[in-house]
């Protein structure tokens, strides 16, 4: 167990050095940022002054060595734009973009699970049918566009929601959160829905499947047979079993609802990373992008070692495997 | 002699033999053709490409021309005409072009990047997945980490992290595409041939001591093909939607190459004000091109997958 830990987390650390590697030297080769920073009546000089306080001026090996140093002490460079340290104005939106990912993971689990439940245990009823199309839709649609008919819909034409923006917030153990009054709540529905459309087809995937195969299971039968009520039969017996690979899947997927509400975040300028970073790539603003980088590959290269170190606990084969191979 | 060949004739003319056993490419014609949806799909997919294909001559207007384009008649709604008499079925943009004629351009390029991403992807992943199976050992085991690796972040993401370092562009978007997409061709190519590889075909061709590049191609690969294909469908789908929302985010296309996902992203500005049309209609376009794909790629896996039933 803690060779195939201590293999993994050497391999994570390799998968974040070599990002960091084409991330820096990437961003690098893209646009002048002195233009940007240095208006047009500006003379040589000044140029001069802004490209060394920038360290525009060393060669790009020595810029990536300086890189990394600061990386490591938790630098990653002063924004262009907002003049402010890079990684302390995503940590600043950090929260924004998780309380959206969480209320969109909620929602999946919350409308997902009872819907495919139901289409689990009655896969010929009419409702059911209609369950399975609109999850086949709701893999289908563009999460944008969808985004923008809400907005159309909901915000425009009937005018219950309001379109943009995070609302009132209020502060959580020193976080700004939206969900705690009224109208954070109303802010929040829109997006959430929006990015939760995707998993919540898949949570009715994944239940349905579940409810499909457990039913027909001898412990079902048998608490049938108990007499017990279809409601307990249901809410305990089967619910049980279907959370397993609702709850792994899930987990997995959060990575991926905070990739997704970059989009989100777009359409309803929803104040958060994703936000940010569109707007840093349209100014250009490197050391934004670059330390945006950063923080979602490590994200993810934690998840993922979480989950694979998981994984290796419940599966020993997955870990023997990997120790052979 | 003359009475043998008259007893055996009727068996065995050739004529008899095909009248009865359709071929293989028959079967799979017929059963695709068994389900009513996904003929109806492949029938609208059909007339979408032929759209996208023939758009110069098809469309009413060509949005592009500066000459036929007039601000005067920006922003009206469905219906309406136009300053000179035309009808505009589905209304104007902001910039004062026919929106019917807007989006069969736009479905043009967006059909365009989608497809030649993925042909690209699927050859170099394809070719890369049969290396993996056929070599094994070292080769495998580098090539399957890199596609786990890959494959642990979600397309999106890898696909705005190329964007930001690449810049916007057709060609750029095309490069990013396949940069997502061909690990999945390279697994799914890499499990099939590691089935087929054990089989008596691959190690007959061995023992004949015919190349390694004969055998990955000519004898490896064709049966590799069904969930390749599969496959293919469904992320083509994927490239198409994911295009679309890049350049939404204004990181995909430039704004001269006017994709579904450009058009949407233009009426984006114009929604608040109630003017819907600018990005519905492209929206649904763009929904009834990724849903047809979709359910011909379903149709796909079934018939080609006996051992799923359904």
């Amino acid at each position: 167990m803690t060779v195939f830990i201590i293999r993994r987390l050497m391999q994570s650390i390799l998968v974040v050095f070599v990002m960091s590697f084409l991330v820096f030297g990437g961003v690098n080769l893209v646009g002048d940022p002195v233009e940007m920073m240095v208006s047009d009546e500006a003379d040589q000089e000044e140029r001069e002054r802004v490209i060394r306080s920038m360290g525009l001026d060393k060669p790009w090996y020595a810029q990536y060595g300086i890189f990394v140093a600061n990386a490591l002490q938790g630098d990653l460079g002063k924004s262009f734009v907002y003049g402010e340290q890079a990684l302390g104005i995503i940590v600043q939106r950090m929260p924004a973009t998780f309380e959206l990912a969480l209320a969109a993971l909620l929602m999946a689990i919350v409308i997902g699970i009872p819907l495919g439940v139901f289409a689990g245990l009655k896969p010929e009823a009419r409702t059911s049918k209609v369950i399975m199309t609109g999850s086949i839709l709701g893999f289908s649609l563009p999460t944008f566009w969808v985004g923008l008919m809400f907005i159309m819909v909901f915000a425009v034409v009937l005018g219950w929601l309001p379109s943009t923006g995070r609302g009132e917030t209020v502060q959580l153990m020193g976080i700004d959160v939206s969900f705690l009054t009224f109208d954070g709540l109303s802010h929040l529905l829109l997006p959430a829905v929006n990015l939760a459309l995707f998993k919540i087809s898949l949570v009715i995937r994944l239940a349905r499947a579940g409810t499909r195969e457990i039913v027909h299971q001898d412990y079902i039968k048998f608490a049938r047979a108990k007499g017990l009520s279809q409601e307990r039969v249901i809410l305990v017996h089967l619910m049980k079993n279907i959370m397993i690979p609702v709850v792994t899947v899930l987990g997995l997927e959060f990575g991926g609802l905070i990739a997704f509400s970059v989009v989100t975040e777009t359409v309803f300028a929803w104040p958060g990373m994703g936000k940010l970073i569109i707007d840093s790539i349209q100014s250009l603003d490197r050391p934004v992008i670059v330390a945006y980088l950063m923080i979602i590959v490590l994200v993810f290269v934690v998840i993922n070692l979480v989950v694979d170190v998981l994984y290796s606990i419940l599966d020993p084969r997955v870990r023997l495997q990997d120790v052979k191979g | 002699m003359n009475t043998v060949a008259e007893q055996v004739e009727p068996l065995a003319t050739p004529e008899a033999i095909e009248a009865k056993v359709e071929t293989p490419f028959q079967r799979f014609v017929s059963s695709f053709l068994a389900s009513k949806v996904a003929t109806a799909a492949l029938v609208v997919l059909a007339v979408l490409i032929f759209m996208a294909i023939f758009a110069p001559l098809i469309s009413p207007t060509n949005p592009y021309d500066l000459a036929q384009v007039s601000v005067l008649d920006s922003k009206l709604p469905p219906g309406a005409k136009s300053f000179d008499g035309m009808t505009f079925w589905l209304g104007t943009d902001g910039a004062g072009r026919d929106l019917v004629s807007a989006m069969i351009y736009g479905l043009r390029i967006s059909l365009g990047v989608g497809v030649m991403s993925g042909i690209v992807a699927m050859a170099i992943g394809a070719a890369i997945g049969l290396i993996a199976a056929f070599y094994g050992g070292r080769v495998e085991n580098v090539i399957m980490r890199i596609v786990d690796i890959q494959l642990s972040f979600p397309a999106i993401l890898v696909a705005l992290i190329l964007l930001a370092i690449l810049g916007k562009g057709v060609d750029k978007i095309i490069i990013a595409l396949i940069i997502v997409q061909w690990a999945y061709y390279a697994r799914t190519v890499r499990g099939s041939a590691l089935v087929e590889r054990n089989k008596e075909y691959i190690e007959a061709a061995t023992c004949l001591a015919i190349g390694h590049r004969r055998i990955l191609f000519r004898h490896l690969l064709p049966n590799c093909l069904p969930p390749l294909i599969v496959v293919g469908t469904i992320q083509t789908a994927h490239a198409i939607s994911l295009e679309a929302t890049l350049s939404f985010l204004g990181v995909g296309l430039p704004v001269s190459e006017p994709s579904l996902g450009l058009l949407i992203s233009n009426g984006f500005d114009y929604m608040l004000s109630g003017k819907y049309w600018i990005s519905f209609f492209p929206g649904v376009a763009l929904l009834v091109t990724i849903v047809s794909i979709n359910l011909v790629g379903d149709q796909l896996r079934d018939v080609l997958n006996p051992r799923l039933e359904r």
